[in-house]
């Protein structure tokens, strides 16, 4: 890993608190000062950079987001609020139904996923362990419509489900994303993985399709799952153009939508810190989720990019 | 994505089923086509109703003057898509396409390169700050865009408190059709780039380290060796960064919705054929036609890949 950058190969010697620019030129030896200063700027500053480039914009969310309007419309920037003041949250609830968006959102992340990872659990199953014709030319299908972007689809789509009396409803949201390409795709690369012989062994103690499905592969499957499972979650709740088209009266929007709702209200000066207040809600679950179990998301977005 | 299919034979699929019992060969066989079926036939037909009946739909659509929510239409041809490009928004919305396009894709490849050379360094806090820097990408592009809407501000901004400070004006970013480009341009960029970050630092860990260090022994200096040897072992991970993220600028819609409403500068295909459709005019079928031009466009990048991955693999 060292080869590309010039840092010190000896963690001990990066371990050690910052010393002064006061370094006088020398030899640079594994633990020399020159070398430390050289791991400062080639290594931390850089990291640091792009650390706060990230950092600072969601951290004067959060700050706005408890702000009266009066430290928000002035000329001299002021950094921390006075108080932790929720007004801008209250306010937010209170001039569109913001709980009413939240549990929306909620629903709709829970119950899209949770179809969505049962689906495609189930397909790759059969795409993997039951014998069937025309697996390849199936497969192959499902490969294609990982590749058909879902905007281009939005007006056909709005046009059926709107004609079955699916605008303004929470199944009219959830039913048009719950095919899944994506998660059949990675649950099948991963089941192709799977030793068969455990699955024999199940299949000679008399363990039916269902049975092998549920007692052997899914448990083995955990990582995989969850993979899926979290990408799914993180694209749901923040899935914006679609609930945006079918939905138009506040009771069915979801948190997205109903932050353009609220963006038309509060669209003046002294409203940003009750739009700072509901980017928090939208933006912090998602934060939350991604902190805890990242080694998934990332793996899971990020996957494909090298050959395995 | 297709890159890890190319080399696994899917015949290979662990199937259990053995020859043993020939006797019920044909029962059994029977058996495994309905489990199959129940297993596999509603994701495929949510597949089917709600990706491929679409694309079907939008071509139908695309060959009608039709207004959404009349009920009646006339069959025009391909009037839509001559009216589109002949139209004086056609060299508009195609150049800020081409514009958005380049610059995310270059942008945040470039940026995500040089992170993730940041990130390989060997100090500590690279996994915080990896896991930092990714970060943006898995956020609500609604939420994001609000909260640069506020930094871009020109009264109350930060930004605007940053230009005054060293004795600018805060230029008036949404109104301008030139510098709202420019605002979104560097927001899509600030989401995105984590993910280019992310794919480029796997490709730098997993370059070959016997020939790196060879060539650190025989004097090549840092930069030498990343100009010379790390650029063309990456060019796998750049080919297929460029390919994604293309992919995903063209159908960037959050931002350019939540930043820019009335598309004014920042009117993309994408967005052009949402405003046409669901904005003040309901013209479904131009904005079908806007719809099928990028698809076609999408179309011909996937081919490109897909054509490109099967020569790269045959090679090595």
């Amino acid at each position: 890993m060292s080869t590309l950058s010039p840092v010190n190969p000896d963690p001990a010697a990066n371990a050690g608190p910052a010393t002064g620019p006061d370094v006088p030129p020398q030899r640079p030896r594994p633990l020399s000062r020159a070398n430390l200063v050289q791991t400062i700027a080639g290594g931390y500053v850089p990291l640091l950079l792009a650390t706060l480039v990230v950092v600072l914009p969601l951290l004067w969310m959060v700050l706005s987001s408890f702000k009266q309007p009066g430290e928000i419309v002035t000329t001299d920037l002021k950094i921390l609020p006075e108080s932790v003041n929720l007004d801008n949250y209250r306010v937010a609830m209170t001039t569109v139904p913001f709980a009413q968006f939240f549990v929306n959102s909620l629903i709709v992340t829970t119950v899209g996923s949770t179809v969505k990872v049962i689906l495609a659990i189930l397909t790759a199953y059969a795409l993997v362990f039951v014998r069937f014709p025309f697996k390849n030319a199936i497969f192959i299908i499902i490969l294609v419509a990982l590749m058909v972007p879902p905007q281009v689809s939005i007006l056909p789509n709005y046009i059926l489900i709107a004609g079955l009396g699916g605008k303004n409803t929470l199944w009219g949201i959830i039913l048009p994303g719950l095919g899944t390409a994506f998660g059949t795709f990675l649950l099948r690369q991963h089941f192709l993985t799977l030793p068969g012989s455990i699955l024999e062994a199940a299949e000679i103690d008399g363990a039916g399709h269902w049975r092998r499905l549920w007692q052997v592969v899914v448990p083995v499957s955990g990582p995989s799952i969850a993979t899926v499972a979290l990408v799914t979650v993180v694209s749901e709740w923040n899935d914006y153009i679609w609930p945006l088209i079918i939905t138009d009266r506040p009771e069915t929007m979801t948190l997205p939508v109903g932050l353009t709702l609220l963006q038309n209200s509060e669209g003046n000066g002294s409203g940003w810190g009750i739009l700072m207040a509901g980017a928090v809600l939208v933006i912090v679950p998602i934060l939350l989720v991604f902190a805890a179990l990242q080694r998934y998301i990332v793996a899971g977005l990020t996957q494909g990019s090298v050959t395995g | 994505m297709t890159r890890q299919l190319t080399d696994r034979p899917a015949a290979a699929a662990g199937t259990v089923a053995s020859d043993r019992r020939r006797g019920r060969w044909s029962a059994r066989t029977r058996r495994d086509f309905i489990v199959f079926l129940a297993l596999a036939l509603p994701n495929l037909a949510l597949i089917a109703v709600f990706t491929y009946l679409p694309l079907i739909n939008n071509m139908y659509y695309s060959t009608l003057d039709w207004t959404l929510g009349s009920a009646s239409a006339t069959v025009v041809g391909f009037d839509n898509y001559i009216n589109f490009f002949t139209s004086a928004d056609a060299p508009k919305v195609l150049g800020t396409t081409a514009v958005f396009t380049l610059v995310t894709v270059g942008g945040s490849m470039v940026l995500g390169l040089l992170v993730a050379l940041a990130l390989n360094s060997e100090v500590r806090g690279t996994t915080f700050a990896r896991s930092a820097v990714f970060a943006p990408y898995v956020l609500s592009g609604v939420g994001v865009g609000l909260v640069w809407l506020f930094i871009f501000d020109p009264g109350y901004g930060v930004l605007s408190w940053l230009l005054r400070g060293i004795g600018q004006q805060s230029p008036q970013w949404i109104n301008d059709p030139q510098l709202s480009l420019v605002m979104v341009i560097v927001v899509y960029i600030w989401k995105n780039l984590g993910y280019c970050a992310v794919v480029y630092l796997a490709g730098l860990q997993s370059l070959p380290q016997d020939v790196m260090e060879a060539a650190s022994l025989d004097g090549a200096s840092g930069f030498r060796r990343f100009v010379s040897m790390a650029i063309p072992l990456l060019s796998p991970t750049t080919f297929f960064l460029l390919i994604t993220t293309m992919l995903s600028s063209l159908q960037a819609f959050d931002l350019i919705r939540i930043m820019t409403p009335l598309g004014n500068g920042t009117s993309t295909l994408i967005y052009e054929a949402y405003l046409q459709a669901f904005g003040a005019f309901n013209r479904a079928g131009y904005s079908a036609s806007i719809s099928v031009v990028l698809f076609a466009i999408l179309l011909v990048i996937t081919v490109l890949q897909v054509r490109f991955v099967e020569r790269k693999v045959h090679y090595s």
